[in-house]
């Protein structure tokens, strides 16, 4: 198992203040890996440290190169996209230029072309409001735009920031249909993080949880589904 | 902002007051007339600091109030005979309404806008005060001459004093007085209002601060001092013309704050010595240096420096004191 | 009525300059949330620079193209070196530096140059241009105006580059999420504010003289015009610019006479500031949780 993304001993957090103290996870290549945990376990701070968005310490390996001193435009650049926590949607550009914004490190204007199309083919809806001002998209729409925005760097590693807040049932049922779908055929990893623990459990095939930023719990997706505290706590049942 | 004052700093208070008192008697008249105005900028960057330093409404216009107080003084003394020590509070009323009512809109300004808008009023100033329709009382461009006041009579009968001299003690009185004024304020609810304003704007009205009062306040004290230290300057230069109060003298003003540091009171002294001084030096250089060397200076203040000479000191004092 | 409507040609042509600082103006607010206070200067110190090549017995257009390269080259070492330390600084020290940077690029023109005036020359004087409601050299300079400002239109609209400029604008942390060198771009921005700042001296020169305190009341318009239009709208920037071209001549001609025209820009920017602080055209923010 080559793991595209290695994280061992990271501590990363805001000011003087740490909020994970030595964490360890893995990405298998082509696999797709949830992060769980109650709101504060330090899921996002997690995502923002393995992209350099905040200060962190420790080894992180992205495609065997070692990115924890690197920039988050140059680990980007490597092939990771991040969808952040709200979105990130470019409110004031028109649906089809966050599309363009996505690609816009790529050279290969063809293929460029060729992915918005087929990203308007993944999301009918973006298709139909592809001039509209992206700020007035619905939030369902916006967590399209944002996922099909960073699929348009045609990035190894898709790293989602709780993809289902805020959303209808419905709407991230589309979505979720839709990243499964993205690892399938086009073979793109996937790092979720999800407070919604039963759909996450469902998308992947391996699980970490993490509880005041530490792993307290790793292993497959079934394992970790059948675990009896995290059925208690975090599936309800 | 030091609460008590200890009797270390008393003593020193009381050495450097006994020097100030006794300089004039050991320099030049023209020396004397130079430190009359490094008094004057003291009290006017008292006042600035007290709007930009303590409160943190940015001012890039205080050259117009300050023109204000040149004016009113000019005006009053030229035309109705006022003698030259009543037109200091003339001065500082009419500023101070003036900096309440420029307080009121500004209230609405935050930060870059308000530097903006201070800003246009320093550079319109200059055309204001050029404008024909006044010119019958601001004697448009040829602007107001002031006669020199002479050394009042029960002191006359003591020492003999220059005209220079005497007004060194006055504009010393003056700025005495007002730095005792302003040091009472600063330490007390009313000097916490305004730093809890400038830093926890939402928390301190929270905790029943009259944001906008104390804002325009804050303004209309700033003025004051700003134009009182105008009417001293206009006397002690014997004339007022529009183009003394252009953009650039808000800028050293600005410049004066910097460099002596923000939000203290020593530091009014510090920047006033430094805008009176440096510009005289640097002038034989060239024309253009003194203010080259104003920017430069405000640069490195900025990067390097950004408390000012009144907190290198206190850092310098702290550490020859062995404490850290 | 032949009077009015030079005034109100002329105000558009000098609408067109202030058009111009307005949306360097805009295009720095933009990206950083920041008023440069130093765009007149920098403007005044290019113009300077094109004023040296033509001395120096170089063809116009040859010294207007050096020039305008030279200051976009200017603007992003000023970016770097002086604004970049202070990006997340206090607001007061942000103003300081741009203060600062105005009053050395004052001093400096002064003395290199002097502070005596000089003339710059117009490439407009052409007789098939003269006509009775504006000078050869207000035409040209509507021409060159109304070209640049599509040019910039087009640039930023239409190439990836002009769109990553906009993107690090609007939401510098998506776009670093994009592989955006964020930094780089507000060099960009700055490097291009400033080549306008400096067609925009080069334009105005011939009609006010070359000084180095040339720039102020221009600024103040400028600054006017960026206000009604909305500081981060560059159309409207453009049209503030205009407006504020046409009234400043109408109200200097038929309102309150030449002397006072810079109180009419203080009225205008405190005016706006108090009752419409996003400008007549200032965006409303269209945003779902």
């Amino acid at each position: 198992m080559t793991a595209l993304l290695e994280v061992k001993a990271l501590h990363a957090g805001y000011g003087p203040v740490d909020v994970l103290h030595g964490v360890e996870f893995a990405v298998r290549e082509g696999g797709i890996t949830t992060v769980l945990g109650a709101n504060g376990a330090g899921k996002t701070t997690l995502l923002r440290a393995v992209c350099g968005l905040i200060r962190r310490k420790g080894h992180v390996r992205f495609g065997g190169e070692p990115i924890e001193t690197r920039v988050t435009e140059e680990i980007v650049r490597l092939g990771l996209a991040h969808v952040p926590d709200g979105r990130g949607t470019f409110t004031m550009l028109t649906t089809e230029e966050n599309l363009r914004v996505g690609a816009i490190t790529r050279r290969d204007r063809k293929a460029v072309q060729q992915d918005m199309d087929r990203m308007f083919g993944y999301f009918p809806r973006l298709a139909e409001r592809h001039a509209q001002q992206a700020g007035t998209l619905s939030g369902g729409e916006q967590q399209m735009l944002a996922i099909a925005r960073a699929l348009m760097l045609r990035p190894r590693l898709l790293v989602l920031d709780e993809p289902s807040f805020g959303l209808a049932p419905l709407v991230v049922k589309d979505i979720f249909a839709i990243m499964r779908r993205v690892n399938e055929q086009e073979k793109v990893s996937i790092l979720l993080v999800e407070q919604n623990a039963s759909l996450a459990l469902g998308l992947a095939d391996t699980a970490y949880l993490l509880e005041t930023g530490r792993v307290v719990l790793s292993g497959s997706a079934a394992q970790v589904r059948d675990d009896p505290t995290v059925r208690k706590i975090y599936l309800g049942y | 902002m030091r609460a008590a004052l200890s009797p270390m700093r008393g003593v020193v208070l009381a050495v450097v007051l006994a020097g100030l008192v006794a300089l004039p008697f050991f320099i030049s008249d023209y020396r004397a007339f130079q430190f009359t105005q490094a008094i004057v900028y003291a009290i006017v960057l008292l006042g600035l600091n007290i709007l930009t330093g303590y409160n943190g409404q940015i001012s890039l216009g205080h050259g117009a109030f300050y023109a204000i107080g040149a004016y009113t003084a000019a005006i009053l003394m030229d035309q109705a005979g006022v003698p030259y020590w009543a037109t200091l509070p003339a001065a500082g009323l009419v500023c101070f309404v003036f900096g309440f009512l420029f307080g009121l809109p500004a209230l609405r300004l935050q930060g870059h806008y308000l530097a903006l808008a201070t800003f246009a009023l320093a550079v319109a100033t200059p055309q204001v005060l050029k404008y024909k329709r006044f010119e019958e009382w601001t004697g448009g461009v040829q602007g107001i001459v002031i006669i020199k006041p002479d050394p009042p009579e029960w002191l006359a009968g003591w020492i003999t004093v220059s005209q220079d001299q005497w007004l060194y003690f006055f504009s010393l009185a003056v700025a005495l007085l007002l730095f005792l004024l302003a040091w009472n304020l600063l330490r007390g609810r009313a000097g916490r209002a305004l730093v809890a304003l400038r830093d926890h704007p939402i928390a301190a009205e929270a905790m029943g601060v009259n944001g906008p009062l104390t804002k325009s306040l804050a303004f209309g004290v700033s003025a004051l001092y700003t134009g009182v230290g105008g009417a001293l300057g206009a006397i002690a230069v014997q004339f007022v013309a529009p183009d003394s109060f252009t953009a650039f003298l808000s800028i050293s003003f600005v410049v004066g704050i910097v460099v002596g540091g923000i939000a203290t009171l020593s530091g009014a002294i510090y920047g006033a010595l430094f805008i009176q001084f440096v510009p005289n030096f640097a002038d034989q250089i060239s024309k253009a240096a003194p203010w080259a060397i104003y920017g430069l200076v405000l640069l490195v203040f900025i990067y390097a420096m950004p408390g000012g000479v009144a907190w290198m000191l206190h850092y310098l004092g702290t550490r020859l004191r062995g404490r850290r | 009525m032949e009077a009015f409507l030079h005034q109100l040609l002329s105000g558009l042509a000098t609408g067109g300059i202030y058009a111009g600082l307005a949306l360097a103006l805009v295009m720095i607010y933009q990206s950083t949330h920041h008023i440069n206070f130093a765009q007149g200067e920098m403007a005044m110190f290019s113009t300077y620079l094109a004023w040296t090549m033509v001395d120096a017995g170089l063809p116009y257009w040859v010294a207007f193209a050096g020039t305008v390269v030279l200051s976009f080259v200017l603007g992003v070492i000023i970016e770097r070196v002086v604004v970049r330390p202070v990006e997340h600084a206090p607001v007061l020290s942000v103003v300081i530096v741009f203060i600062a940077l105005l009053v050395i690029l004052n001093s400096v023109a002064g003395w290199i140059y002097s502070y005596t005036i000089k003339t710059f020359p117009s490439p407009f004087d052409w007789e098939a241009l003269r006509n009775p409601y504006l000078s050869p050299h207000e035409i040209g300079t509507v021409a060159v105006t109304t070209l640049v400002l599509l040019a910039l239109y087009a640039f930023f609209r239409f190439t990836s580059l002009g769109l990553a400029m906009r993107a690090a604008a609007q939401n510098p942390v998506s776009s670093r999420l994009a592989g955006i060198r964020v930094g780089w771009m507000l060099a960009l921005g700055w490097g291009l504010a400033a080549a306008i700042g400096a067609i925009a001296g080069m334009m105005i020169a011939p009609l006010v003289y070359l000084d180095p305190n040339m720039m102020s009341g221009i600024m103040l318009y400028a600054f006017a015009g960026a206000l009604l239009g909305g500081i981060d709208n560059p159309i409207g920037a453009v049209v503030g610019g205009f407006v504020v071209g046409v009234v400043e001549n109408l109200a200097g001609a038929y309102v309150v006479g030449t002397e006072l025209k810079l109180t009419v820009a203080l009225v205008l920017i405190i005016g706006v500031l108090l009752f419409k602080p996003s400008g007549l055209f200032g965006r409303r923010y269209v945003t779902r949780v």
